[in-house]
């Protein structure tokens, strides 16, 4: 069938952009807060001082003086990421591999210009990624050298996981994993794979392209089920204390696993998309209403992540 | 839960209020449901306006006595400050005065008056007495003689006559009688002058009649001269410039002669607009009345007291909450992706004017030429802000070469391109262009059609009349459709798009 019935997603327990927008978000969300999360390096900030894992940021862009001093900045850096303290969905990011002296090489090879990278650096600047086009800062930061993990079922790019935190329970959980469609970016609106991951053991189940069901990755063809996350319980707990940062009470955290630092928060989402129940094949109203009645008394994130792998298994 | 009901309650309450100030007013007071298509009742505002410089000013306009076919259902002056008298001239002319001791800047006074079509046929109303022969020197006589016989030779009757004559004073260059009598005055009131002359040479009765035709759209109207003929039975008339005949009972005569519409002292700048409407005013002035006599004064706040012209803006006005209403449905019901949030709505008001089918391909023109240019803004690599005022300026070029373009071409549509909102249609452009480079054509296309299918649709139900004469008449329905966008604003459930999206949870598990 080319669609469904309302009564079916109602019984799959599945939340529509209306149910999430009016009865999470406005609910959950305060407007308030919201600039802790839409600013990635407020957002570094609050997670560093309370000891959570991030990639280190190196330099901030501010000033259009700075653009022009961009050679000096990253002279003698080799690997970094530069991306909008305020941009979504991946845009505006640019991954290098090294400086030299003509200019920056990126991770797929291509050759960037200072002149081409000023002018990049400038636009993020004017707001060219930034939500309602308001003026922004670049940010230049670690690059996650990311785990093999990933290598056989990801195309380029980083994958990275995304936890679904409600109350500062995780209520669900997927990798995203680029491919050639999505330009090695990890959105799913750009073509990237959705797997969903079981919560309670921390292994990939189904998985979903766009709003389609599929088992295997299109570019590498090896199958996307069957894996498991490495040191899931602390995964977990990393996603759950971010409510306790942020205070946002229907967040989206989204953790990169680094080779050697393991997992570190890449940044969070206040307003985190749906399509995470067709790649988990499960709705989250369902998840979200079973934990309503608990989150009046107060537990610490191990007991939360605790409860929610036991209460949310496959 | 307890917002839910508050909004559920708020909503219906709302509702409410506006149902039953639209019942007390359509059912109660008998204010018509539909817009009475056969009413004979034009409002024709005349502003007169001027810059004072300092001192005493003084402003006089000529004004309609008993025009012919039609009767004056009222008449007013609204001219604060100024000091106002009318005066009558042996019942044929008619004359409003201002004056103001200190004049100092802008200045305007306003005469209103509705006119109702009368039944019987004004034109056969006095026979004029035969106008004597002018008495003209050489070689103006000697010219008139022979144009007369000319004309007389050419024709069969005074009306053919008439337009004989008219032909050869269009034709100057032609005729040096003709060019003898006109002179160097090449306006249509000096060629009707002439005429006079001519036709009194023949005996024949004329009269120069200034007016305006009564159209059923509102509309701005400028008092213009014609000829009128007397051929022993009944008055013709007779368009001095093309001459041809036509039938006058759909025209306002404002004034018979050659003399000056308005005239100001003491001022400069003087500026004269008339604004005409067709309107509903005979069933509603019988409810107004009605609401009078009941001691209501539900109808004393409605819109049709206030100045045609304002009355006009109000009409489109009124409909733009039908248009959000429609976007809100659209967006938050159907699930259609689009640009902005009201782009669509300034969109479908751009229509009204281009018409629909023009609308959507000089939009999607535009938009197509305005993108390609952005693409390759995008290479100079231009900052934002520029890159936008560029697009702009680039955007506003290509209306204008459309407008001219199309004038060539004699297509009318291409002129009123104009009236597309550039602003929008720039934002249009630069919103599908970054779209369109980081979520791909298809995204980009997807949300510019979904914007035309909500403008389209906007446009369609904005566009319907009897809702445009039910919201003017009664504003408080409006009411109804605040308490509409209210419960949609909790409406939770899915949007018909989910059900595409999430198709795959009806398969199997569920």
């Amino acid at each position: 069938m080319w669609f469904t019935t309302p009564a079916k997603l109602n019984r799959a327990g599945v939340v529509g952009i209306n149910e999430r927008n009016g009865n999470l978000i406005m609910r959950y969300n305060e407007r308030r807060l919201y600039p802790l999360v839409d600013n990635k390096i407020l957002t570094k900030q609050l997670a560093e001082e309370a000891g959570m894992a991030v990639p280190k940021l190196y330099a901030v862009i501010e000033t259009q003086h700075d653009v022009a001093r961009l050679e000096t900045i990253l002279e003698g850096r080799e690997q970094f990421v530069m991306k909008p303290a305020h941009g979504s969905g991946g845009d505006g990011i640019l991954v290098i591999e090294n400086v030299t002296a003509k200019g920056l090489r990126r991770h797929d090879g291509t050759h960037l210009s200072f002149d081409e990278a000023r002018y990049h650096a400038s636009t993020t600047l004017s707001g060219q990624y930034s939500l309602g086009g308001l003026p922004d800062k670049l940010m230049v930061e670690y690059r996650v050298q990311f785990d093999p993990l990933f290598e056989k079922i990801s195309y380029q790019g980083v994958p990275d996981i995304r936890v679904i935190v409600f109350q500062g329970y995780p209520v669900m959980s997927m990798v995203r994993l680029p491919t050639r469609v999505s330009g090695g970016k990890a959105n799913l609106h750009q073509g990237a794979i959705g797997v969903g991951i079981d919560l309670s053991t921390g292994t990939t189940t189904s998985g979903s392209i766009g709003n389609e069901i599929i088992a295997e990755h299109p570019d590498t063809g090896n199958a996307i089920s069957g894996l498991t996350l490495p040191g899931w319980q602390s995964i977990l707990e990393l996603a759950a204390r971010c409510f306790d940062i942020t205070g946002l009470g229907y967040l989206g955290v989204d953790i990169v696993l680094d080779k050697e630092r393991g997992a570190l928060i890449l940044e969070l989402n206040a307003r985190p998309g749906l399509n995470i129940q067709i790649a988990n094949f499960v709705g989250l109203g369902a998840r979200i209403d079973a934990l309503r009645s608990r989150v009046r008394q107060p537990e610490s994130a191990e007991a939360r992540v605790a409860h929610a792998r036991q209460a949310f298994a496959q | 839960m307890f917002i839910r009901r508050q909004v559920i309650v708020l909503s219906l309450l709302l509702a409410l209020a506006g149902m039953a100030l639209f019942s007390y007013k359509a059912f109660e007071l008998g204010l018509p449901l539909k817009e009475n298509t056969d009413s004979r009742v034009w409002t024709v505002e005349a502003r007169l306006g001027f810059v004072g410089t300092g001192g005493p000013a003084k402003a006089q306009m000529r004004l309609p006595q008993q025009p012919p076919g039609l009767g004056i259902l009222n008449e007013n002056f609204i001219s604060r400050g100024f000091g106002l008298s009318t005066q009558e001239y042996d019942n044929r002319e008619r004359l409003a005065f201002w004056s103001l001791r200190r004049a100092r800047g802008p200045q305007a006074v306003y005469y209103r008056l509705s006119v109702f079509k009368e039944a019987v046929d004004a034109s056969r109303a006095q026979t004029p007495a035969f106008p004597p022969i002018p008495k003209l020197e050489e070689p103006y006589s000697t010219a008139l003689e022979d144009l007369v016989s000319d004309a007389r030779e050419r024709s069969a009757d005074i009306a053919s006559f008439t337009s004989e004559m008219l032909r050869h004073i269009n034709n100057p260059t032609q005729e040096e009688n003709v060019q003898l009598f006109l002179g160097a005055d090449n306006s249509t009131i000096a060629k009707a002058k002439v005429t006079q002359t001519l036709l009194a040479g023949a005996r024949i009765p004329t009269r120069i009649a200034n007016g305006m035709e009564l159209r059923d759209e509102p509309h701005v109207a400028t008092i213009r001269p014609w000829l009128e003929v007397h051929n022993g039975q009944r008055w013709l008339s007779f368009d001095v410039e093309s001459g041809v005949q036509f039938e006058a009972d759909r025209h306002l005569v404002w004034f018979y002669g050659d003399k000056d519409f308005v005239s100001v002292s003491g001022g400069r700048n003087v500026e004269t607009e008339i604004f005409l409407r067709k309107e509903m005013i005979d069933s509603i002035a019988v409810a107004e009345q009605r609401a009078i006599n009941v001691g209501s004064h539900a109808v004393e706040f409605s819109l049709f007291s206030l100045p045609i012209r304002t009355q006009a803006v109000y009409g489109v006005l009124l409909m733009i909450p039908i248009g959000a209403l429609v976007m809100v449905l659209m967006r938050n019901v159907i699930g259609v992706p689009t640009f902005g949030t009201f782009t669509p709505i300034l969109v479908a008001l751009a229509f009204r004017e281009t018409q629909l089918l023009y609308g959507i391909i000089l939009f999607s023109f535009v938009v197509a030429l305005g993108l390609l240019v952005r693409f390759y803004f995008e290479k100079l690599r231009l900052l934002l802000v520029p890159r936008l005022a560029a697009v702009l300026t680039v955007v506003v070029l290509l209306l204008v070469g459309i407008s001219i373009m199309s004038n060539r071409l004699d297509l009318e549509t291409g002129l009123s391109v104009a009236l597309f909102p550039m602003v929008i249609l720039t934002m249009v452009i630069e919103r599908m262009s970054i779209v369109w480079e980081e979520r791909g054509s298809g995204a980009a296309m997807s949300e510019g059609f979904g914007s035309l299918v909500v403008a389209t649709m906007a446009y369609l139900v904005m566009s319907i009349d009897q809702l445009q004469y039910l919201l003017f008449a009664f504003p408080e329905l409006l009411l109804i459709v605040l308490g509409l966008c209210l419960l949609l604003g909790r409406y939770t459930g899915f949007r018909a798009s989910e059900l595409i999206r999430f198709r795959s949870f009806g398969d199997s598990k569920a």
